[in-house]
């Protein structure tokens, strides 16, 4: 396992994140503080609604926090208007969701050539890129497929390409092994940890998995009803 | 995110939801071609009420008269004092000096005689016209049959078709033909005591020429003319011309002729010994646009002027109020079309919702996202635009063709009442997109303030 020593990829400073639900105030993420350095690849566990979702959203510039910071690269995000988390989140982050979210009338190569199109790259240099990324998926031979015609693991797949092509520092995934049997779950975990030791690239992955988080992760945070339960040994 | 990249993903967009993206282009389009077929009918009833009016040599034409002859006009039209200069007589000195005014093409009397036209031994009774060279330009002798007089000084004649149909049940037969003018012409009878000095003039003027005499003779004559064209309807040679002449001889060929006019007897006793004095002369300027400047040149000449520049004035004002309200009505529809583009752009929202979410998740800022709508409105606004020019167009075809097939029936000429010129094609492709905008500005708004969060949540 190789961890970088070049800083904290993730700073989150007593966060916190609520909202209204009628006439409830629900604190989705409640004054959470922890670090998370630079290539490590950290599960985020925890039961349904304990706030790891939100968190994630956070993480991504997705959603704001109601108060406290979070810090991507020591950039704050939260002091960020919605023209810069773009950018953050294009260069910044990979995502990857449970529902795999490829969009259903475009190709695989399509696909992941999106994030390539949404950050202005130049057309001529978008074709290596996303034959790079769906090279390291594994899915060459699938390039003029429709996402109807892949696989859940192949779809999956599809969107971790789509996630890399943009070559981001922090892959974020929520659930990515979900809504796939157990052997092509463990296919993706497989995936994401090659990705991480060949890339360096910090993963944050939501689960609810926790053997799972165990054989893969090199570190598991644990939330209950939004709060830090617990942070895997890190003060 | 570059524009191409914009419009691939718009096209994709749109290619997607094809059925209801059709449905709403054509609703544009039914909006444009409305528009377009409705002004497309304004200015083809301009455009035709210009080349007639035009064509009837009335709208680049100043009637000139001493000031006593045209006072009424002169009152009206704002003349200026009629006492400024006593009523300076218009001789060949005054011809000659409107003659050499810039912007001026020509300047010529009006003449226009009673006369019996021989053809084929048989008689005719009918009026006969002067026509001058710069009529050949005004338009009215483009759809003739036959030919304009081949020079200024041509023993040619063009007949007016009713009278071609006296002559011959054929009138094309006409052409080439020859018909006799008898005509009364003029002679100045001897002056009493200065016979000699008045007889040197040698001036041929038109209607209302006199010599230093004291009076005149008529003698009947004759002349051979060649029959070189027929006109549908006849134009007009200037003030007064309309609907008198049925046959048209060259206005130079007409002067020499000196045959007597109805007028002589008034123009004679008025005017001064050894001058030749006209009623009237018609300038014609170059364009329609410098009547005004040559009327103020010529003014302070001391005579009086009359033009129809206020009516065309006018008649413009009444185009682009019946334009506006054919545009107005023309819109209605295309407004109602925009209504089709809001509901279309707001349920692609509705169905992409998590597509939306999953654009932003990848980098996409809200800009984009209403750049994309925005492109999405607009290529509807561009199809739905040329579409309906074409629809527009081929309705004012249906209307030109309608119309013709009617006034055929009736054995009327043939005209066109939609035109569709260049500006109105941009114009309305312009506004068909510039409406689809402003259609589009609230689904775009919406869909880029979209929270990513809900939007990826969307089932």
């Amino acid at each position: 396992m190789i961890l970088t020593n070049d800083g904290i990829a993730i700073r989150a400073d007593h966060v916190s994140r609520h909202y209204q639900m009628g006439a409830t105030l629900v604190r989705a993420v409640e004054d959470v503080t922890l670090e998370i350095p630079a290539g490590e690849f950290v599960a985020l566990l925890g039961s349904s609604g304990s706030g790891k979702s939100t968190l994630l959203n956070l993480i991504a510039g997705l959603d704001r926090p109601t108060s406290g910071g979070i810090f991507a690269h020591e950039r704050n995000l939260a002091e960020m208007n919605s023209e810069e988390l773009a950018r953050h989140r294009s260069h910044m982050i990979g995502i990857v969701f449970q529902a795999f979210n490829l969009l259903p009338r475009m190709t695989l190569e399509e696909n992941v050539e999106l994030p390539l199109r949404l950050a202005g790259v130049e057309r001529s240099n978008r074709m290596g890129r996303v034959r790079d990324a769906i090279r390291h998926v594994r899915l060459e031979t699938r390039l003029t497929h429709r996402p109807t015609e892949l696989s859940g693991g192949e779809q999956q797949r599809a969107a971790l390409a789509r996630a890399l092509v943009n070559r981001p520092a922090i892959l974020l995934a929520d659930e990515p092994t979900g809504n796939l049997d157990s052997a092509t779950g463990d296919e993706i975990m497989l995936l994401l940890r090659e990705i991480n030791e060949t890339l360096r690239m910090t993963i944050v992955m939501v689960t609810h998995e926790r053997p799972r988080a165990e054989r893969f992760a090199h570190r598991m945070i644990l939330m209950k009803d939004g709060r830090l339960a617990s942070n895997g040994g890190q003060p | 995110m570059k524009f191409r990249d914009l419009i691939e993903l718009a096209w994709r967009n749109l290619r997607e939801a094809l059925l209801r993206n059709s449905l709403t282009t054509l609703g544009i389009a039914v909006g444009v071609a409305s528009l377009v077929a409705m002004l497309s009918l304004g200015v083809g009833l301009q455009q035709m009420a210009s080349q007639r009016l035009s064509s009837s040599g009335l709208f680049d034409a100043i009637l000139v008269a001493p000031r006593g002859n045209l006072r009424g006009f002169a009152r009206a039209a704002g003349s200026g004092p009629a006492d400024a200069e006593s009523d300076r007589p218009l001789d060949d000195e005054a011809r000659q000096a409107l003659d050499h005014l810039p912007n001026v093409v020509e300047v010529y009397p009006e003449i226009r005689f009673p006369t019996e036209i021989r053809y084929q031994g048989n008689p005719y009774s009918t009026i006969v016209a002067g026509v001058p060279a710069s009529a050949r330009t005004g338009g009215a002798y483009d759809g003739m049959t036959g030919s304009f007089f081949s020079g200024p000084d041509a023993d040619e004649a063009i007949l007016q078709i009713e009278f071609a149909r006296e002559l011959s049940r054929q009138p094309d037969s006409l052409l080439g033909n020859e018909l006799v003018l008898r005509y009364a012409e003029r002679q100045a009878l001897p002056a009493e005591s200065e016979a000699g000095a008045s007889e040197s003039t040698g001036s041929s003027a038109g209607d209302a020429e006199e010599d230093a005499s004291t009076g005149f003779s008529v003698v009947p004559r004759e002349e051979k003319l060649r029959i070189v064209g027929i006109v549908e309807t006849e134009p007009a040679a200037g003030f007064g011309g309309i609907g008198r002449g049925r046959v048209l001889i060259p206005l130079q060929v007409a002067e020499k002729l000196r045959a007597a006019q109805t007028n002589d007897f008034r123009t004679m006793l008025g005017a001064a010994p050894g001058k030749t004095a006209y009623q009237s002369l018609t300038v014609r300027v170059k364009d329609p646009s410098q009547v005004k400047n040559v009327e103020d040149m010529i003014k302070p000449m001391g005579f009086a002027t009359f033009s129809l520049f206020d009516a065309t004035n006018n008649l413009r004002l009444v185009f682009v109020v019946f334009d506006l309200l054919l545009g107005i009505f023309g819109s209605l529809a295309l407004v109602v079309a925009s209504l089709g583009i809001i509901n279309t752009l707001v349920m692609a929202i509705l169905e992409r919702r998590r597509e939306i979410g999953v654009l932003k998740a990848l980098g996409a800022a809200d800009r984009d996202i209403r750049r994309l709508f925005f492109v999405e409105a607009g290529a509807m606004g561009l199809l739905g635009g040329v579409l309906g020019v074409c629809l527009g167009w081929l309705i004012g075809f249906g209307m030109n063709f309608g119309t013709n097939v009617y006034l055929r029936r009736q054995v009327l000429p043939a005209i066109t009442v939609s035109s569709v010129p260049w500006w109105l094609v941009g114009a309305a492709i312009a506004f068909s997109i510039a409406v689809s905008l402003a259609a589009g500005l609230y689904p775009a708004s919406r869909a880029a303030q979209l929270n990513p969060v809900e939007a990826l949540r969307y089932e």
